[in-house]
């Protein structure tokens, strides 16, 4: 529950006799209420933000609560906001900070705060379970299921979201909006929408459930998702904007309508229907 | 003590990583009522970390694979070691694994006529695994989690296991652990368990694995009576980043020297052609022309010796930094710059792209790696049954990284992602038959959940005691150093030693604040666990008087095929200390052997 190795020589090596200090301004609290504490420590090249966090805890705050796991950028825990931009601290080298002044560390404005730069983000796990699952087509003969690679290639890229939440943390129709949260899915979850829309074997037509149940029609495209994306996903462009696009060729879009006689595509499944298929629905129907 | 909020299920599994998840859905699809419980939130477990891919012989790429070649792989990787009913089992089973993800929404690169696409790792005979780009465990991990939600499995996140509870039989029927969010306990009872809570990494000083990775269900194995199995066995990654210090022991995927990266010292000198053992000699090429030429054709030609197995390849590295000829910061290059274009290497390797340019501002498209070995890995875990993953303990049952027995001496790239997807089923299912055969909700031993609970608080109770994270530091540098890549007799027991003092120094920590999400009081918790498997660990590193695999003595560096390679080494929780055993290793049927005599 503490840093990785910080080798004892990069402190002799790199700091010589002149030791740089840097201020991190941590916010420290709970649902109650907090602060900004600042703590002073020697700057050590090559440290990434979530290392200089793990120093104020090992050795002036053991009880600092901070997330994390994987230290690479790959498992999206240690999503906070650093002088006020959202970003992974493992991914924020202190090298590309101004340290000649405080550097502040707060927890994602989204969420309710647990503690200290813990957020409880359980409303990502609570709309996930609203996302209608795959459903493949039948397997070839040979029991192989057959898809070129440039036709998963958009699916790929959304897939590889490791969930940091940041995006839904900037997204505005949330992020000053708590009254939306209820019918607003947010960036990450309209994309994996998008990304079951667009697998070339997927049977089921969630067009309209985006927009009915998952609230797509919030979303103004103003980027901000895509901008703090630390896989770097083109969420707007190559998720939302297309997205938008299909639905609004189910809706209202009178030659979509031709194109779907000559395709003999059935009409658009209406979102009621694809809600007894989420996880949610499914659950729904076996209280009732 | 007041009232602790109490689940039952027929089901329980700690870990939500793949084994877990992929235990969770077996469990639950056979009807069994499951909960998975895990150390962090849902989708980060380590599996994230797995990059390379998983290794299934399905002979999309080479139709000449099938699961023979793999178990053989497998064994010859393990030094032989291996249970061979699990490692049958295993290259039996993996392709089914893997096509069941993909029903579930997992998109595996294509070949060109679409199918799923294989790729060459170190030690597989043929091109192998199934992977997405190198963020194969991301996807693997993603598509379980999904499959989870839509099976509407419940799952307590954020929530540390730190006992097993059992009834006066000695049966495991449940579990005792504490929310991270506010520290309050909770109490599970269970029909059946499955420990699927991955590695130990974490006890060592220079690793790939996350805060998570404590050995905290080897322990709790451990500490319900169940033996472990050949704990000596840690796999060191050939590559892993050393430089800038702050990523030093992150890992840099295999699937590098699988697409063509080679190694090479301060000299350039591809200096792996040094070191090719003579029980690969016949399978690895020993000019660069040669190996070069394999990638294209496997049949005529022979694997360049960066593939052989990772702990050759580690070995190899240390050899080479101790003689001098290492890297600036004490590692060796890692090229692929010069080895294929730069489109090729972000497309085949974007994560690895996105980690040195991050990390360690470095190109590597346009320059070299600098890697060393980082401890990423233990083969050895909690003995199981190799058909239902029962250990030896009644109502408990292991998968994943946590178990041992798979993987022998040593773990192929690859194998843990197929291990961990073939034997998570198998422990689901197993699991819940076992809950099935067993009627009404588990008794649970009230005064057992009262007194670990005061055992647990009991750090909160000393005033300006240890600090838990010098502990922990104290006790990776003994590990890091005493049994690290190359161990001897007097540092092993100089380390057997040492941890005996730092588990009287466990006693001494005191935690500050209070119980809401402390993570000063989870690592004292998680320390419980380190101390205790680290000792398994050199207990059966000291008896282990060869050089195999994970394990290599310098005192002994030879392997003694007679007498330690029909062995395994068992460790168990006795009344006051952990104690040792050997027993002999299960024998491989006549119809498997063959398929090593026709190798040579």
């Amino acid at each position: 529950m503490e840093e990785q190795d910080k080798t004892d020589n990069s402190v002799d090596v790199e700091q010589g006799n002149n030791p740089k200090k840097i201020t991190v301004s941590i916010w420290r609290g709970n649902s109650d209420g907090g602060q900004f504490v600042d703590y002073v420590l020697d700057y050590i090249e090559g440290e990434v933000m979530l290392d200089v966090v793990h120093r104020v805890q090992s050795e002036q705050v053991p009880d600092l609560g901070v997330r994390w796991n994987c230290k690479a950028g790959k498992c999206g825990s240690c999503s906070s906001e650093i002088n006020g931009k959202p970003s992974l601290m493992c991914m924020t080298r202190m090298s590309t900070l101004d340290i000649s002044r405080p550097i502040t560390v707060s927890p994602m404005r989204t969420f309710p705060i647990i503690k200290d730069l813990v957020t409880d983000v359980s409303f990502n796990f609570e709309v996930a379970k609203k996302i209608p699952a795959l459903k493949l087509k039948a397997r070839e003969k040979d029991g192989t299921y057959r898809m070129q690679q440039a036709d998963i290639e958009r699916g790929q890229e959304f897939r590889k979201c490791i969930e940091c939440f940041l995006c839904q943390n900037v997204c505005h129709v949330i992020r000053d909006h708590e009254e939306n949260k209820t019918a607003f899915a947010g960036p990450r979850f309209l994309m994996r929408i998008a990304e079951l829309e667009m697998h070339p074997l997927d049977t089921l037509d969630r067009r309209r459930y985006a927009f009915d149940a998952m609230g797509l029609g919030y979303c103004n495209i103003t980027k901000c998702c895509t901008e703090v994306c630390p896989e770097h996903i083109h969420i707007t462009d190559n998720a939302l904007i297309p997205l938008k696009e299909r639905v609004v060729d189910a809706r209202f879009d009178p030659v979509a309508k031709l194109g779907r006689t000559i395709l003999r595509k059935p009409k658009p499944t209406p979102a009621s229907e694809i809600a007894k298929l989420t996880p949610a629905g499914k659950a729904n129907a076996k209280s009732d | 003590m007041n009232e602790i909020e109490t689940h039952y299920f027929d089901v329980l599994i700690i870990g939500a990583g793949g084994a877990g998840l992929r235990a969770a859905v077996e469990a639950s699809a056979m009807g069994a009522k499951t909960a998975v419980v895990c150390k962090s939130l849902l989708g980060k477990a380590h599996t994230v970390m797995a990059e390379g891919g998983v290794a299934a012989a399905m002979g999309n790429v080479w139709p000449e694979d099938n699961w023979k070649v793999h178990f053989r792989d497998t064994m010859r990787g393990g030094k032989m070691l291996n249970n061979w009913r699990m490692a049958q089992l295993h290259a039996q089973e993996s392709p089914d694994r893997v096509l069941e993800l993909e029903e579930w929404g997992a998109l595996f690169d294509r070949t060109p006529d679409g199918r799923i696409l294989q790729r060459d790792f170190g030690g597989h005979r043929y091109a192998r695994l199934a992977h997405v780009g190198d963020r194969t465990g991301l996807e693997l991990l993603r598509t379980l989690q999904h499959r989870s939600v839509d099976q509407d499995i419940e799952v307590f996140m954020e929530c540390k296991i730190f006992r097993l509870l059992t009834d006066e039989s000695g049966k495991v029927n449940g579990a005792l652990g504490l929310w991270r969010e506010n520290g309050k306990f909770i109490a599970f009872g269970a029909k059946s368990v499955i420990i699927c809570s991955g590695g130990v990494g974490k006890t060592w000083k220079i690793t790939s694995n996350s805060w998570e990775s404590t050995g905290d269900g080897q322990a709790l194995a451990l500490w319900a009576g169940a033996d472990l199995i050949d704990m000596e066995f840690l796999q060191f990654h050939p590559t892993g980043m050393i430089w800038p210090p702050s990523a030093r022991g992150l890992l840099v995927t295999e699937a590098v020297r699988g697409d063509g990266g080679i190694l090479k010292n301060k000299d350039q000198v591809r200096f792996m052609f040094n070191y090719i053992p003579e029980f690969y000699a016949k399978e690895t090429a020993d000019t660069i022309e040669e190996g070069d030429q394999w990638y294209g054709n496997k049949k005529d030609f022979r694997r360049p010796p960066e593939l052989l197995p990772r702990d050759e390849v580690a070995r190899a590295i240390n050899s080479e930094v101790k003689a001098g000829r290492g890297s600036p910061h004490g590692g060796v290059y890692l090229d692929i710059y010069s080895r294929r274009t730069p489109e090729d290497i972000q497309k085949r390797l974007p994560s690895m792209y996105h980690q040195f340019k991050e990390l360690a501002d470095v190109d590597i498209t346009k320059e070299p790696m600098e890697i060393g070995p980082t401890c990423h890995y233990i083969m050895g875990g909690i003995r199981v049954d190799a058909d239902t993953a029962a250990t030896t303990v009644e109502g408990l049952f292991a998968a994943g990284e946590a178990a041992g027995g798979m993987h022998g001496a040593n773990r192929l790239g690859g194998n843990s992602l197929s291990d961990l997807l073939v034997f998570g089923r198998r422990a689901g299912k197993s699991a819940a038959e076992y809950a099935s055969e067993h009627q009404g909700d588990a008794q649970l031993n009230m005064s057992l959940i009262s007194d670990y609970s005061k055992h647990a608080l009991s750090f909160f109770d000393k005033e300006n005691g240890l600090n838990p994270y010098s502990l922990h530091h104290e006790l990776q540098d003994t590990m890091q150093s005493l049994v690290g890549i190359i161990r001897t007799e007097s540092e092993l027991l100089e380390a057997k030693e040492r941890l005996s003092v730092l588990k009287e120094k466990l006693q001494d920590i005191s935690v500050e604040g209070n119980r809401q999400f402390n993570p000063g009081w989870h690592l004292a918790l998680d320390l419980q666990s380190m101390l205790d498997v680290a000792t398994c660990t050199t207990l059966s590193a000291i008896e282990r008087k060869e050089s195999r695999g994970g394990h290599t003595r310098d005192d002994y560096p030879q392997s003694d095929h007679d007498y330690f390679g029909k062995i395994n080494m068992i460790t168990k929780q006795g009344n006051d200390e952990i104690t040792l055993r050997k027993e002999d290793l299960p024998i491989m049927p006549d119809e498997l052997k063959i398929l090593f005599e026709e190798g040579k």
